[in-house]
């Protein structure tokens, strides 16, 4: 495998990334991090979306989970997603470091060495899990296990550098945390929280192949087989926007399935319309600064719309409940 | 002999590694975080342990 990720980027810039950076500059890297770049290793941003999705899974669940036990699923749920993300960051240096996006990441930049990142990711996957397992319930436990298993082994090992479909199997890895949420609260799992999980899913496709289009040089660079860099930019706009004719009525179909109300139902056509409206555009503008702008639109507007799909189904169960 | 001068013993040498205050200032606060976390997840399971057993607590064969 290390042959293989050295001969996808080059002069060995994963062991320049995870120990030559830090040995030469012992100020830096080696022990002496701070506990903000270990913080960083977590991926504030992904766990703040994580928390968010699995709150929604947790309150819609059925029955009354005590709200110390709802606070340390949630808790182990973000921590489990932390470590994934340090987990990443420690296979990922060597691509990390030649894109821009990423290059300031505490590993690449020699902040923090790759064995700490992983021995700090390790330390707190088995934590998370064993925690949630003992203290919430052993299917929550288990499900959470599979998440990291799937995001850091299935994902970011295997598929991520062998095939342009890599983040259409790996979302799955951002769509458990629902689940992994709804079984802690019931102790089973059911239709409703595998809909979440097939929205984050499908949604995942349009929303990171969107970034793609204008990162393609970056990815390309890194040996990253994304969509734009294998099959080219037209098969990718097709691409999203298949995936976003699908994703649509995929969304709106928990309020039509007797599970979500009027509210979520308007939110979701309303804003799926818009999100094919971004799409087409995006499909038929593509050439310039016009197509870049397409993009981006595209892409930021998917955060806003799974934001507003997830927000809801939380405002109508936390309304309902209010009601009671 | 009594013409000898007694030497006064030198301070020792520093040894190994030597951190500077950037980095003694990083490890203090590293101790702090890890010494916050520990201290959180005591509270995490006391508080745990009381919500799931309750006052059966203290029913427990002996």
């Amino acid at each position: 495998m290390s042959d293989e990720r050295a001969s996808l980027t080059g002069p060995d810039p994963y062991a320049m990334a995870s120990g030559g950076v830090a040995s030469a500059g012992v100020a830096a890297g080696e022990g002496h991090a701070a506990p903000r770049d270990y913080f960083e290793l977590l991926k504030p941003r992904v766990m703040s979306l994580v928390i968010f999705t699995a709150l929604v899974g947790l309150v819609r669940a059925p029955g009354d989970v005590h709200p110390v036990i709802a606070f340390t699923a949630l808790l182990c749920i973000a921590v489990g997603a932390g470590a994934s993300g340090a987990l990443n960051m420690w296979w990922d240096a060597d691509i990390d470091a030649v894109m821009a996006r990423t290059r300031g990441r505490p590993v690449p930049s020699g902040r923090v060495t790759g064995q700490e990142a992983l021995a700090f990711g390790l330390t707190l996957s088995a934590f998370s899990v064993v925690v949630l397992g003992l203290l919430v319930n052993a299917l929550s436990g288990a499900l959470l296990a599979f998440t990291i298993f799937f995001y850091v082994v299935i994902y970011t090992m295997w598929l991520k550098r062998s095939t342009s479909q890599n983040i259409v199997i790996g979302g799955a890895a951002g769509a458990f945390p629902p689940l992994v949420a709804w079984a802690a609260a019931s102790g089973t799992v059911s239709l409703e929280p595998v809909l979440l999980f097939a929205i984050i899913f499908f949604w995942t496709p349009p929303h990171f192949w969107a970034l793609a289009l204008y990162r393609a040089d970056d990815y390309a660079r890194a040996g990253v087989p994304m969509l734009p860099v294998t099959a080219g930019p037209d098969e990718t706009r097709l691409q999203i926007l298949l995936y976003t004719l699908f994703l649509v009525p995929l969304a709106a179909s928990p309020a039509f399935l007797g599970y979500a109300g009027l509210a979520y139902g308007a939110v979701s056509v309303l804003a799926g319309a818009w999100m094919i409206v971004l799409a087409v555009r995006v499909f038929r503008v593509r050439e310039g600064e016009a197509a870049v702008k397409a993009a981006k639109g595209l892409f930021g507007f998917s955060i806003v719309y799974l934001f507003a799909l997830f927000a809801t189904l939380l405002g109508e169960a936390v309304i309902s409940g209010l009601l009671r | 002999m009594s013409g000898e001068k007694k030497q006064k013993p030198r301070p020792p040498q520093e040894e190994g590694v030597v951190l500077t205050p950037e980095q003694l200032k990083r490890r203090r606060a590293r101790s702090i975080a890890i010494a916050s976390v520990l201290g959180f997840l005591a509270l995490l399971f006391y508080v745990v342990t009381i919500v799931k057993l309750g006052p059966n607590v203290l029913h427990r064969p002996l």
